[in-house]
């Protein structure tokens, strides 16, 4: 059975409205008008167990609602999922015991407790064996490198330390399953690159499953092996990374720059998109002309000084998706 | 330590010692509370003269007063400032990411927050009424004693209670906040407070025909009826109705809290983010 099953999830917000002005206001205080605002709308997906998923979409698309569900402190308006054969919000105490959840938005740990104080408390709140605990410390804090700053208070740390303490405080219990809402949100390179080797290495090495929600599109290149875009509360496409990135673009371009100044440059299974001088750049479908076949094909018309392959920018995939699929918040 | 207990235990310990950094507010605290405690003892000696028969005698009502001053601290008088943050912010719903019950997870925090606050508060206005007082010229205004040993186990019993039952109302302020999520309620409960538990007038001073009535409403477990044990005013077969009075409505209340904080964290939206 799979680890994760989300079926028809519904969330509707009830949002307060009122008429613009003081005379708005003033019906405002006889008759409350209330809107209501879909943010899920029958998303249904399932995970096995040891999967990372990566979650993306516009603001306000629903990612972080449906995160919230699954972590249990947020109750759907229909549908029904299960996490580890436990529905989160109606098993929470024995759900939340089993997950680990960060959000890069908040902390969850102590602002005025050093931070070895937060892991012993949560030590205690997860009721976790001290002798184990020890272990998995030790750990977790070498593989974060996070020894040198232990005993510092929170509120003193920067972002990125703290961010590396928040993993490690969500995997103190040794959960089987991990979300992660924008945990690279305002990281450094440095810090991005660290964290998202250790989650890589937290999937593949240890089968814990992961489900990450970012707007960063190069966490999801890096770590996720399987995408899911959501736009306006629905699921827009479920597929792996490089299905979804073929599908979208599957133009990739060859930037040639010739020895010398060459006329009319004309290669089979190619177009040329644009040049400068004796560099040119040729496009073509990935999926008629293998980038070797072309390359072939223009070195042995020309001379050539050098030639690489681009992929189009992830975000520019990402943004065409969202435009084809009218995902952008209104 | 049992299991059960551990997570609750493990927050009160490491809330009260944070409590207990905050001493520059202790010091102001204490400054205030000595100054009030000697105006209103002028207040009530002024009262006294000349009168008849009192239902507790003037040193009674002194002590009883520098006890209201010492204890201050354990009064409901505000919800959790921590919890008024993240109900405003809408972060509540995030302590249910938490394998525990939320409501005692509240509860020790408030009964840390409470107790670490009076045992900064307490020791300092003792020193300076009971010990540094009836060296000068105003020693009948000192706070006196317990009257024995007897009314000094009630007490430590009696107040004790007393922690648990603000905490209880602690919670209940908290969980009112979610509902209508201004800190303010705080306010409203105030008046209240300090009216029912003795603070401003001691409940034995008010009318004889509402003393039952008095004795057995929630507010005078937090100051009356511990102080009137203390100062010997409530013993005997009373002082049993009293700590029964204070044990009922800390059971009351822990109820009436938890099965209300679930109702209200059922339907809590967590919108946007």
């Amino acid at each position: 059975m799979a680890q994760i099953t989300v079926e028809n999830l519904g969330k509707i917000y009830r949002v307060t409205a009122r008429d613009p002005g003081l005379a708005g206001a003033f019906r405002g205080l006889f008759q409350r008008r209330h809107r209501e605002v879909v943010a899920l709308n029958q998303v249904s997906f399932s995970l096995e167990k040891g999967e990372f998923l990566g979650f993306i979409g516009p603001n306000g698309a629903g990612k972080s609602t449906t995160i919230k569900i699954l972590s249990g402190i947020l109750r759907p308006s229909s549908g029904r999922c299960t996490v580890s054969g436990l529905v989160p919000w109606e098993q929470r105490i024995a759900h939340v015991a089993r997950i680990g959840v960060v959000f890069g938005q908040r902390t969850q740990l102590w602002w005025d407790l050093p931070v070895v104080e937060s892991f012993e408390l949560l030590r205690d709140i997860y009721r976790v064996d001290p002798v184990r605990f020890a272990t998995t410390m030790e750990r977790l804090v070498d593989m974060l490198k996070i020894a040198p700053i232990l005993d510092t208070p929170l509120r003193q740390l920067s972002l990125g330390q703290r961010m590396r303490c928040e993993i490690a405080a969500a995997l103190l219990h040794e959960p089987r399953v991990l979300f992660l809402d924008e945990p690279t949100i305002g990281l450094d390179a440095i810090s991005k690159l660290a964290l998202r080797e250790f989650v890589k290495e937290l999937n593949r090495n240890e089968g814990v499953t992961v489900l990450l929600t970012t707007h960063d599109m190069h966490d999801i290149e890096a770590l996720a092996r399987r995408v899911i875009i959501i736009g306006q509360g629905k699921v827009l496409r479920d597929s792996s990374f490089e299905a979804m990135r073929n599908e979208v673009l599957g133009e990739r371009r060859l930037i040639v720059d010739f020895a010398d100044d060459v006329g009319e440059v004309a290669v089979e299974g190619a177009e040329v998109r644009a040049r400068d001088g004796r560099t040119v750049e040729l496009t073509f479908d990935r999926a008629k002309t293998a980038a070797h076949t072309l390359i072939a094909r223009v070195a042995a018309a020309h001379e050539v000084v050098d030639m690489r392959v681009e992929d189009p920018k992830i975000e520019e995939v990402i943004a065409r998706f969202y435009a084809m699929h009218g995902a952008v918040e209104a | 330590m049992s299991t059960l207990a551990l997570p609750y235990l493990s927050v009160l310990r490491v809330r009260f010692q944070l409590m207990l950094q905050y001493r520059t507010a202790a010091w102001a605290g204490v400054a205030t509370q000595f100054w009030f405690g000697a105006i209103r003892v002028m207040t009530l000696v002024a009262f006294y003269v000349g009168t008849g028969q009192q239902p507790m005698n003037l040193p009674q009502v002194v002590t009883y007063i520098w006890l209201g001053q010492a204890f201050l601290a354990m009064l409901p008088w505000a919800p959790d400032a921590e919890i008024a943050v993240a109900v405003e912010s809408g972060n509540v719903g995030y302590e249910r990411l938490r394998p525990v019950d939320t409501y005692f997870l509240w509860y020790a925090r408030a009964l840390a927050w409470r107790v670490a606050n009076t045992a900064l508060r307490a020791g300092p206005v003792f020193i300076l009424a009971a010990l540094i007082l009836p060296l000068t010229a105003m020693a009948d205004w000192r706070w006196r004693l317990p009257t024995g040993g007897a009314a000094a186990a009630l007490f430590v019993a009696s107040i004790t209670l007393t922690a648990l039952l603000s905490s209880a109302f602690t919670a209940l302020l908290n969980i009112v906040l979610v509902h209508v999520k201004t800190p303010r309620v705080g306010n409203f409960a105030m008046g209240f407070t300090n009216l029912f538990s003795g603070l401003v007038i001691p409940l034995a001073l008010f009318p004889h025909w509402a003393q039952p009535f008095l004795l057995w409403q929630p507010f005078a477990g937090l100051a009356d009826i511990p102080f009137r044990i203390y100062t010997g005013a409530l013993a005997g077969a009373t002082a049993a109705q009293g700590l029964a009075s204070q044990v009922l409505w800390i059971l009351l209340l822990v109820l009436l809290g938890r099965w209300w904080l679930a109702r209200v964290l059922a339907h809590i939206d967590m919108q946007g983010g």
